[in-house]
C-alpha cells in the first residue's frame, strides 16, 4: 500500500508518494527526476548509486525509500554550490577521471565522503574507500589522481 | 529486481518491536543483508519492521574490562570507537574487511550476525572472543554464548520472534594477541577461508590459545587443536603442526569459486599466519 514519505533532497523537503518496497535509487530517479543517480547493477556491488543519507555515503539502490523518511538525502546534482563545480567534479575533469562518466557520480559521492572525514588521504586511503565503486573504462589510475588533486585543493 | 510488496513499520521503541515481530516478518537494519535477499526475492515477507532508528540499540559501553554493543551499531560506529580500537583491535581490523565503504555505513554488526553468512568475517572472531549475544522478545530475553549461537548457513539459534539486541564481550587476559587472516573471493570480498587467532602469554608460556574459521563450512567453528599450544613457547613447527591439525578431517565447501581441497589449503595457511601474528603480537612488550 502506498504512503507518503517526507523526506530532505538536496536541501530541500520533498514529499513523496511510494510503495514500502520502493528502492531509494529508483525513486530518486523515476519520481524526483535526480537521474544522476545511477543504477549499475542488481547486486550493491557497482557503487554507481550513491547518495548521502545525512552525510554519509550509501548505495541508494540497497535502501528503501521509507527507511530515508525523515532523513537528509544529497544527491550528485545536489553537490555543487550553485553555479560552481565541487572541487571533485572540477578535479574529476582536470584529470580526465572518466572516460564513459557512467560510475561518476557514484564514485564522486563516495570521495566527498572519504574527504569529508579524512581530508589528506593517502593512495591507499582513497584505494580503499573507493573499494565499493566499480569503473570499466579508466582502470581507476585517473580517478585517484582526481581525488588527490581535490584533497589538495581543499 | 524490485521486492515483492510488504508492509512496512519503523518501530518507535524496542518492545513495540518485538511486539509486531511474528509469522513472515523479517526485522531490517541497515538492510544490507536483507535488501539483496528481497530483491532477488528469496525473501518474501509480509511485513518489514524497522529497527534501524532505535537509540537503544545503538551504541558500544564499557561493561566491567569488557565493552557491549548494540546490535544495531553500524560498522562505521565500530570503526569510529577509539574505545573498540584499543580494547579490541582484532575487532576494528576486520571490520575495515567488510563490505565497502558504503555497505560499512548502513550495514550493521548485529545484522550481519544474525544473517550468519557461512563466509562472513565477524562471526569467527565472537567465537574466539567468547562473546555473549542477548537474543530478546516480547516475552523475555536470554544470553547465548555466540559459540552455540552459530547453527549452519543463515542459520542461529535465534526463534522467528527473537530479535539480537546486544552483543557482550568479555574483558581479554593481560599479555593477549589477536589476529585475522584470510584470503577473499575476488568479486565478492567474502573469505573462501579465512582464520581468527588469540594467544595469550604469561611468563614466556600460552595460557590461552584459540582458533576459529570461516569460508571453510556450513558455519564457523573453533578449531580444538588450538589447544595444544597451550603451555608452550609457540614455536614456528608446532604453530604449523596447529594449523594442519585443525583443517584434518574439515568437510569444506566444494564450489565454482573453490574445490575443497583448496579451500583446506587455504585455511591452514590462514590458520598459520593468523597464529603468528597473534603470538608475536601477545609476545610484544607492554
Amino acid at each position: 500500500m502506498k504512503r507518503t514519505i517526507t523526506l530532505t533532497v538536496n536541501g530541500a523537503p520533498r514529499s513523496v508518494e511510494v510503495e514500502p518496497r520502493a528502492l531509494l535509487a529508483l525513486v530518486l530517479r523515476d519520481q524526483l527526476d535526480l537521474t544522476g543517480t545511477h543504477i549499475g547493477c542488481d547486486t550493491s556491488q557497482c557503487g554507481a548509486c550513491t547518495v548521502h543519507i545525512d552525510g554519509r555515503a550509501v548505495k541508494s539502490c540497497t535502501m528503501l525509500a521509507v527507511q530515508a523518511e525523515g532523513h537528509a538525502v544529497t544527491t550528485i546534482e545536489g553537490l555543487a554550490a550553485k553555479d560552481r563545480l565541487h572541487p571533485l567534479q572540477q578535479a574529476f575533469w582536470d584529470k580526465h577521471g572518466l572516460q564513459c562518466g557512467f560510475c561518476t557520480p557514484g564514485m564522486i559521492m563516495t570521495a566527498a565522503d572519504l574527504l569529508a572525514h579524512n581530508p589528506k588521504p593517502s593512495e591507499a586511503e582513497i584505494r580503499h574507500a573507493l573499494e565499493g565503486n566499480l569503473c570499466r573504462c579508466t582502470g581507476y589510475q585517473n580517478i585517484v589522481a582526481a581525488v588527490q588533486l581535490a584533497a589538495g585543493a581543499r | 529486481m524490485i521486492p515483492t510488496s510488504f508492509e512496512y513499520v519503523r518501530a518507535k521503541n524496542l518492545s513495540d518491536a518485538l511486539k509486531a515481530m511474528g509469522k513472515n516478518t523479517k526485522v531490517i537494519a541497515g538492510g544490507h543483508s536483507l535488501l539483496p535477499l528481497l530483491r532477488f526475492r528469496l525473501a518474501q515477507p509480509d511485513m518489514l519492521i524497522d529497527i534501524g532508528q532505535l537509540r537503544e540499540l545503538k551504541g558500544i559501553k564499557r561493561s566491567g574490562g569488557g565493552l557491549k554493543i548494540g546490535a544495531a551499531t553500524t560498522y562505521r560506529e565500530l570503526l569510529e570507537s577509539k574505545e573498540l580500537k584499543a580494547l579490541y583491535p582484532l575487532i576494528a581490523e576486520v571490520t575495515e574487511h567488510i563490505g565497502d565503504l558504503q555497505v560499512r555505513n548502513a550495514g550493521t554488526i548485529g545484522g550481519g550476525l544474525a544473517h550468519a553468512d557461512p563466509a562472513a568475517d565477524m562471526p569467527p572472531v565472537m567465537l574466539v572472543l567468547d562473546a555473549t549475544f542477548v537474543l530478546q522478545s516480547k516475552t523475555g530475553k536470554r544470553s547465548v554464548p555466540a559459540r552455540k549461537f552459530f547453527k549452519g548457513p543463515f542459520t542461529t539459534a535465534l526463534k522467528p520472534n527473537e530479535l539480537l539486541t546486544e552483543i557482550q564481550l568479555p574483558a581479554l587476559p593481560k599479555g593477549v594477541g589477536t589476529a585475522y587472516a584470510s584470503f577473499e573471493q575476488a568479486a565478492s570480498g567474502y573469505a573462501l577461508a579465512g582464520a581468527v587467532a588469540l594467544i595469550a602469554i604469561a611468563k614466556g608460556l600460552i595460557t590461552r590459545a584459540d582458533l576459529a574459521f570461516t569460508g571453510l563450512g556450513d558455519a564457523p567453528f573453533l578449531a580444538p587443536a588450538a589447544a595444544k599450544l597451550v603451555a608452550t613457547t609457540g614455536d614456528a613447527s608446532l604453530i604449523d603442526q596447529v594449523a594442519q591439525a585443525a583443517v584434518a578431517g574439515v568437510e569444506a565447501n566444494d564450489d565454482v569459486h573453490a574445490p575443497a581441497a583448496y579451500r583446506l589449503h587455504l585455511g591452514r595457511v590462514a590458520a598459520r599466519r593468523a597464529l603468528t601474528q597473534a603470538l608475536a603480537q601477545a609476545q610484544r612488550p607492554g
